[in-house]
């Protein structure tokens, strides 16, 4: 079957949606991405984006591990993850941005691909295999995995929902928040958990290397349009859910890669929501 | 020794002397993320110059020096920010996806659909004579430029207000360094592979900063852990042929560092940033 485009935007989405995969696809999208915005907006404040690359780039020896051992990837993704959060809340917290602690997260994320490629190498899975933990698959994605994804991104954001307003008041000014007796150590790896599980869920869809576009870009661009935090969460989410789905309706009826899609649209909007913001400036020192 | 092995130790030896001196300033600039970007923009310099029929080192070694001098261009003092980072690289990793797609399905006649595995995670094992010694010899080229600024660059590292006040030019040191990055950067991905050159210049230095406060012994001892993984590693890979060289390479290091870690418990290193 060629797929079509018409005009009609509800019937190409009918028709799409009329094929289990692409509806299954949606429905993953928007399930990770509801999930990666509001964890991607408290990771662009904490400045742990190293970390959440880190640990998105650790689910592919998971993955790997887990296709060989016979576990499953779902399995491997998120056990692997959270191994890794829990090596990073054990680094040196000299300084919160400490040049050691860099070094540390990269000689980990070398490590973890490094070791992916033996994992992938025992289980003889090769090429085709690679690129899908790598840069994703997309279509491939059953109803039971719709299902598990839901499951674990429900109970993620209950527990950010529950942390969220002492964990943005340890994010904003951690030596006040601990002064006050809000615990921040014990927040911070709750996040670094959060972060994670997330990671494992996007990766699954959108490959380990790709997850980055949707925890970094839709919340970097929703802090450039406001910065007060309700909003800012609510516009990450808003956004994200429209790369995916735009990504998704594009990458359809084009030849060329999902992963290629969704950081272009994601990049875009960010180009565009900094543009507009420039513009924005200019008038009110005019005005 | 088979002629293969001669010429994976003589890059490899190279590309760490320079990539280990380079790392002992990115982990001290606190820069690290910054090196992680650029492997991956690596990966698309390289599928890149691929998909138009190019050599993949131009492209390798022009995308990956454009990029890091826009980074840094984008943020402040010729220090890109996380965010920046993030974005910029989320995308052309996208892109990379993308000339991955173009290269494979255009070229598939030419049974390259190998390629990008290879960009990944490296080919050292494949370096023809020639192409080791160009290897090498921008490797020392990039090991000097790194020797020469080490000073200001110190100083601008350590204490960038004072470094300023003092007339030390912070944003054009910066994006020098930048763009040795992005040099070593393309080097190491010959090497190792775009995905695995980050813990060639990220462990050693993270062991070095470990085990000396010295900045000179620091760089040294740098180089010196980076050369021996590679050493460590290219024996052990030839040894157990199913080991990919890059595991034991990445492993040696990364070990030294966990070592250097366990052993020097709580000192308070010369990192302030």
């Amino acid at each position: 079957m060629t797929p079509s485009f018409s005009l009609n935007l509800i019937a190409d989405l009918r028709e799409m949606w009329a094929l289990p995969f692409m509806l299954n696809a949606f429905r993953a999208g928007t399930v990770v991405a509801v999930l990666a915005a509001p964890v991607g907006w408290f990771m662009v404040l904490r400045r742990q984006s190293f970390a959440g690359h880190t640990l998105a780039v650790v689910g592919f020896p998971g993955a790997a591990a887990g296709v060989w051992l016979g576990v499953g990837a779902t399995a491997g993704y998120v056990g692997f993850c959270l191994a890794g959060a829990l090596v990073f809340a054990l680094l040196p917290r000299r300084a919160p941005d400490g040049g050691e602690r860099t070094g540390a997260i990269g000689t980990v994320q070398a490590l973890a691909l490094a070791s992916g490629m033996v994992f992938v190498a025992l289980y003889h899975g090769f090429l085709a295999g690679t690129s899908a933990l790598l840069f994703g698959s997309f279509l491939g994605i059953t109803a039971a995995q719709v299902r598990t994804l839901a499951v674990v991104a429900a109970a993620a954001l209950a527990v950010l929902a529950v942390v969220a307003r002492p964990l943005l008041y340890a994010s904003v000014d951690a030596d006040v928040a601990r002064a006050a007796g809000v615990p921040t150590r014990a927040l911070g790896l709750v996040f670094l958990l959060l972060l994670a599980v997330t990671a494992a869920e996007v990766g699954q869809i959108t490959g380990a290397l790709l997850v980055f576009a949707l925890l970094v870009l839709p919340p970097a661009t929703a802090r450039l349009l406001t910065v007060r935090p309700g909003r800012g969460l609510l516009v990450s989410v808003v956004l994200a859910v429209v790369t995916v789905w735009v990504a998704l309706f594009v990458a359809y009826y084009s030849p060329y890669p999902l992963g290629f899609w969704l950081t272009t649209i994601a990049f875009a909007g960010h180009v565009l929501a900094y543009a507009g913001r420039l513009v924005a400036g200019t008038r009110a020192a005019v005005a | 020794m088979p002629p293969f092995l001669t010429h994976a130790y003589l890059a490899g030896t190279f590309v760490a002397l320079a990539a280990g001196p380079v790392g002992y300033f990115l982990v001290l600039r606190a820069q690290v993320f910054t090196a992680d970007a650029l492997s991956h923009v690596a990966f698309t310099g390289a599928l890149a110059a691929l998909a138009a029929g190019l050599d993949a080192r131009l492209g390798l070694f022009a995308v990956t020096l454009l990029v890091a001098l826009a980074m840094g261009a984008l943020g402040r003092r010729g220090r890109p920010d996380d965010v920046v980072i993030g974005g910029v690289f989320a995308w052309i990793l996208g892109l990379g996806v993308l000339f991955l797609t173009l290269y494979t399905t255009v070229r598939s006649g030419t049974g390259n659909g190998s390629a990008g595995v290879s960009v990944l995670f490296g080919s050292i094992f494949g370096l023809s004579a020639g192409r080791a010694a160009v290897t090498a010899v921008v490797a020392v080229g990039l090991g000097a430029a790194v020797l020469a600024l080490a000073r200001p660059l110190l100083f601008a590292s350590l204490d960038e207000a004072v470094a300023a006040a003092r007339g030390v030019p912070v944003r054009a040191l910066g994006f020098a360094f930048l763009a040795l990055v992005g040099g070593t950067v393309a080097e190491a991905t010959q090497v190792v592979g775009a995905l695995l050159t980050l813990g060639l210049l990220a462990a050693p230095a993270g062991a070095a900063h470990r085990l000396t406060t010295r900045p000179l012994r620091g760089t040294a001892l740098s180089a010196g852990i980076a050369v021996a993984s590679v050493w460590v590693g290219l024996a052990v890979s030839w040894l157990v042929p199913t080991l990919p060289p890059s595991f034991p390479i990445l492993a040696t290091a990364a070990v030294t560092y966990l070592v250097a870690a366990v052993a020097t418990p709580r000192r308070v290193g010369m990192v302030s940033r």
